[in-house]
């Protein structure tokens, strides 16, 4: 699994950079920092393609800017995802690999609905990047997103979500997570997760431990293998 | 008048009034050195008698150079590009016009010998005169100008046979007369016929395997000595030795001196040895020039006004008629049609020659010879008309038709960009040029520099920068870009004050060693200058600040906007700089406590101003206010 970690200063970000430690110890993660590796955003377009021609599940995590990506992910996209290599004739280089987005945005999660005061939905914002990947040929699965985050205060406000993106990325690199319903659902945590009895509990167990959890992670469904 | 010196003083004045005036005039400068001529010679001042004949003889060697410089442009693999219309076209020209001038003569009622040498008279034109009108416009390159060149060149090949022919066309015998100039009779020319043929190949071998295998090492190590006077000996030295040694072996002077300029056109010297040799070049056929003018016999054109008048003019015209056909023939665009017919239309200068020469073997009479004389002058005084006529009346028409072809061609054939100085600064800015497929010409002071960088692929040329001739030879006029890399602050200031008054058009893009030095250059209006260590010390800046800890991306965006922050101070200070060294190190020790204090006052604002677009905390805030109302 790849990793692909976009935050112009994460030395300022909050819940990015809380979301990224609790993951980059991850076996099986390759975890690639864009504005580290290419700080004047001159991207090396080889190194990108071999990355991904390395791992089968690319995770794009950033923080989500004016409804869209930070700069270096769209110069990324622009540059890496060549015409022949990853779409059009001969294309076929990311053929079948799964991909899906790790977002943090500052509003709430009633913003990002037709009624709230954003007026589209996650997935609908994500357009661009879901049809990228159908042109890639990639599986592209519903977002997962840390919503409000301006809220959210300190390690005990973001735990919840910090262990919940792990266990997210432990179950699509262990192929525990139905992949039907992950690319229909609206939010990758609404999807229905397949998962070990000990996890769910502990999954649980930090849920009933966090008095600020929202719903969202509340009514989640964790269904045992 | 007689001395040395006076004739001296009557040339140079003659010259110094006349062509600025004539250029001034818009004439340029040939027409302005015949009118001179006309004005210092016997029919006017009469401050230049017989004399001027062998003065002219001398000037001629100024031709000599001139076919060594245009070699020194003509790279081997180009020559034989242009095979064709030296061959084809150029003998065309020479066979039909020799043709044509011979039935002209019949039908005036010169007998059968003589119209056939004024044939051979007439179909040659005027090398000084064409290629200088030429290159004084910056039409060398153009179509017509390499057509033009490639008939000249021809024509220079072509009397070689003629001078063999003259004393057979003799009505009687006449014994081997003694000639000044291109014919001259050696004791080569007592030798069998094999021979003769032996001493001509072994002298042509003789131009371009020195050329290849001993001049280029002789001139390193000349130009390692820096002596530039030592350096222009050798190059006179170089073109006088090669015409004495084609006069020995009868080949015409100006033809061994272009061939060695072939041979050494991709020699490293090169535009050194145009440095050099130019001034003289330009001297000479002035003076060439102003004889001619001065040899006008206005005697006979009032003894017989509408005779000389006439054949002048039928002359002109019946060259150019057949010209301007070969040029259709030869599918040449219109603007280089009319420039190949007019500018070729006249008697060249060997007609003087051959004119003597004919005279003397019995060829032709004087009766004839001596009006011929004043048409070849007059035709050649007419010829800078014809180019006037040229540029005012004809290609304004023609190229409002094809466009701007005539200028393309001439700038697609140089290099944009001119690189001074080639060491560790210049390289780079080269390498890049080359690595997108921009040419650029070098120049460089150090010969050895000189030599490993040729070896290496590069178009390097050995020469002070800060002289115009070398400037000029480098193509200047004709680029776009000019890179100024020498690390000499002082050799950096000259040649940008000569590059800023002789090129007003080139860009200079200026390497600076420091502020003073930076300043300075700015003083001269140089509208980019960089100096030569801030962008690899801020480099090293940046890597420093990631090694503390700071993330890749914000060490970068913090070293941009200290360099916009240095670059602002550079700008405000340069007002201080009034080139008063005084006011300049005290306002600069000043500036160095200001920017002490700015650094430390501005830093972290400049910092939060960078970040607000990313500072959530401001966001987080109105994102509680708004709970509260709401």
């Amino acid at each position: 699994m790849l990793l692909l970690f976009a935050h112009p200063v994460l030395e300022r970000s909050r819940a990015n950079r809380r979301l990224l430690a609790g993951v980059r110890d991850l076996p099986g993660v390759t975890v690639h920092d864009l504005y580290e590796a290419y700080p004047t955003l001159a991207i090396d377009v080889r190194r990108e393609q071999r990355l991904l021609l390395d791992h089968d599940v690319i995770v794009f995590q950033h923080p989500f800017y004016w409804y869209s990506v930070p700069a270096i992910l769209k110069e990324w996209q622009d540059l890496v995802l060549e015409h022949g290599w990853a779409y059009g004739a001969g294309g076929d280089a990311l053929r079948g690999k799964i991909t899906f987005n790790a977002i943090t945005t500052g509003g709430s999660e009633a913003a990002y609905r037709r009624e709230g005061s954003n007026r589209f939905t996650m997935r609908e914002l994500l357009a661009p990047w879901d049809q990228t990947a159908h042109l890639c040929k990639m599986t592209f699965l519903a977002p997962f997103v840390v919503h409000a985050t301006l809220k959210l205060v300190g390690d005990d406000g973001f735990g919840p979500h910090v262990a919940l993106y792990r266990q997210i990325l432990e179950a699509v690199r262990d192929h525990r997570l139905d992949l039907a319903a992950a690319a229909n659902a609206e939010r990758l945590d609404e999807a229905h997760v397949r998962t070990s009895a000990a996890s769910a509990t502990a999954a649980s167990a930090t849920a009933a431990n966090t008095s600020a959890t929202p719903p969202t992670i509340a009514t989640n469904t964790l269904e045992v293998r | 008048m007689d001395s040395l010196l006076g004739q001296a003083f009557v040339y140079l004045a003659a010259a110094v009034i006349g062509v600025p005036i004539a250029k001034r005039l818009g004439l340029g400068s040939v027409l302005g050195y015949l009118l001179a001529g006309v004005v210092i010679g016997p029919w006017a001042l009469g401050l230049v008698g017989t004399e001027g004949q062998d003065v002219m003889h001398f000037a001629e060697f100024g031709v000599v150079m001139m076919l060594f410089l245009v070699g020194l442009e003509l790279r081997p693999a180009l020559l034989w590009q242009l095979r064709r219309p030296i061959l084809g076209l150029g003998g065309l020209q020479v066979v039909v016009t020799i043709a044509a001038a011979t039935a002209g003569g019949l039908a005036l009622g010169v007998d059968a010998r003589q119209s056939l040498a004024l044939g051979m008279i007439i179909a040659m034109s005027s090398t000084a005169i064409v290629l200088q009108s030429l290159g004084e416009r910056g039409l060398m390159k153009s179509g017509g100008g390499q057509a033009s060149f490639s008939v000249l060149l021809f024509q220079d090949l072509a009397v070689i046979p003629m001078l063999a022919l003259f004393p057979l066309l003799a009505a009687h015998g006449v014994a081997h007369a003694e000639d000044h100039g291109h014919g001259e009779v050696s004791f080569v020319a007592s030798l069998p016929a094999w021979a003769q043929a032996l001493a001509l190949l072994g002298a042509v071998a003789v131009v371009v395997l020195s050329g290849r295998f001993v001049v280029r090492p002789a001139f390193r190590l000349l130009a390692a000595t820096r002596l530039r006077e030592v350096f222009t000996a050798a190059a006179l030295f170089l073109v006088v030795g090669i015409a004495l040694l084609m006069d020995t072996v009868g080949l015409s002077p100006a033809l061994g001196t272009f061939l060695a300029g072939v041979v050494l056109a991709e020699s490293e010297y090169r535009h050194e040895l145009e440095g050099d040799i130019e001034p003289f070049k330009g001297l000479l056929l002035g003076l060439f020039f102003i004889s001619v003018g001065a040899q006008i016999d206005f005697g006979l054109v009032r003894a017989a006004p509408l005779t000389i008048v006439g054949l002048v003019v039928g002359v002109v015209t019946l060259k150019a008629a057949i010209l301007y056909g070969l040029a259709v023939a030869f599918r040449l665009d219109p603007a280089s049609r009319w420039l190949f017919a007019l500018g070729l239309a006249q008697v060249g200068e060997f007609a003087f020659v051959l004119l003597s020469f004919g005279e003397q073997q019995g060829v032709l009479v004087p009766a004839v010879s001596g009006p011929m004389l004043a048409v070849v002058a007059l035709s050649m005084a007419i010829t800078p008309l014809g180019f006037v006529l040229l540029e005012r009346v004809i290609l304004p028409r023609v190229t409002a038709t094809v466009g701007q072809r005539v200028h393309d061609e001439v700038e697609s054939s140089e290099h944009p960009v001119v690189i001074a100085g080639f060491g560790r600064y210049g390289q780079v800015v080269g390498r890049i040029l080359k690595a997108n497929g921009i040419g650029a010409t070098v120049l460089d002071l150090d010969s050895n520099m000189v030599d490993v960088l040729r070896r290496l692929g590069h178009r390097v040329y050995y020469g002070d920068a800060s002289r115009p001739e070398l400037l000029h030879a480098a193509g200047c006029a004709h680029a776009k870009v000019f890179v100024l890399a020498v690390d000499d602050p002082e050799q950096g200031v000259l040649i940008a004050k000569t590059v800023k008054h002789e090129f007003p058009h080139l860009k200079i893009v200026a390497r600076a060693r420091n502020r003073p030095h930076h300043y300075e250059l700015r003083a001269l209006g140089i509208e980019h200058i960089t100096r030569e260590t801030v962008a690899s010390a801020v480099e090293s800046a940046t890597r420093t600040l990631q090694y503390v800890g700071f993330r890749a991306h914000t060490a970068h965006r913090m070293a941009r906007l200290w360099r916009e922050h240095d670059e602002r101070l550079i700008e405000d200070l340069a007002a201080l700089w009034g080139g008063d060294q005084n006011t300049y190190f005290a306002a600069a020790r000043r500036a160095s406590e200001e920017a002490e204090r700015l650094i430390q006052a501005e830093a972290p604002r400049v910092y939060a101003d960078a970040d607000a677009a990313w500072d959530n905390e401001v966001l987080r805030s109105e994102d509680a206010r708004s709970d509260e109302r709401g």
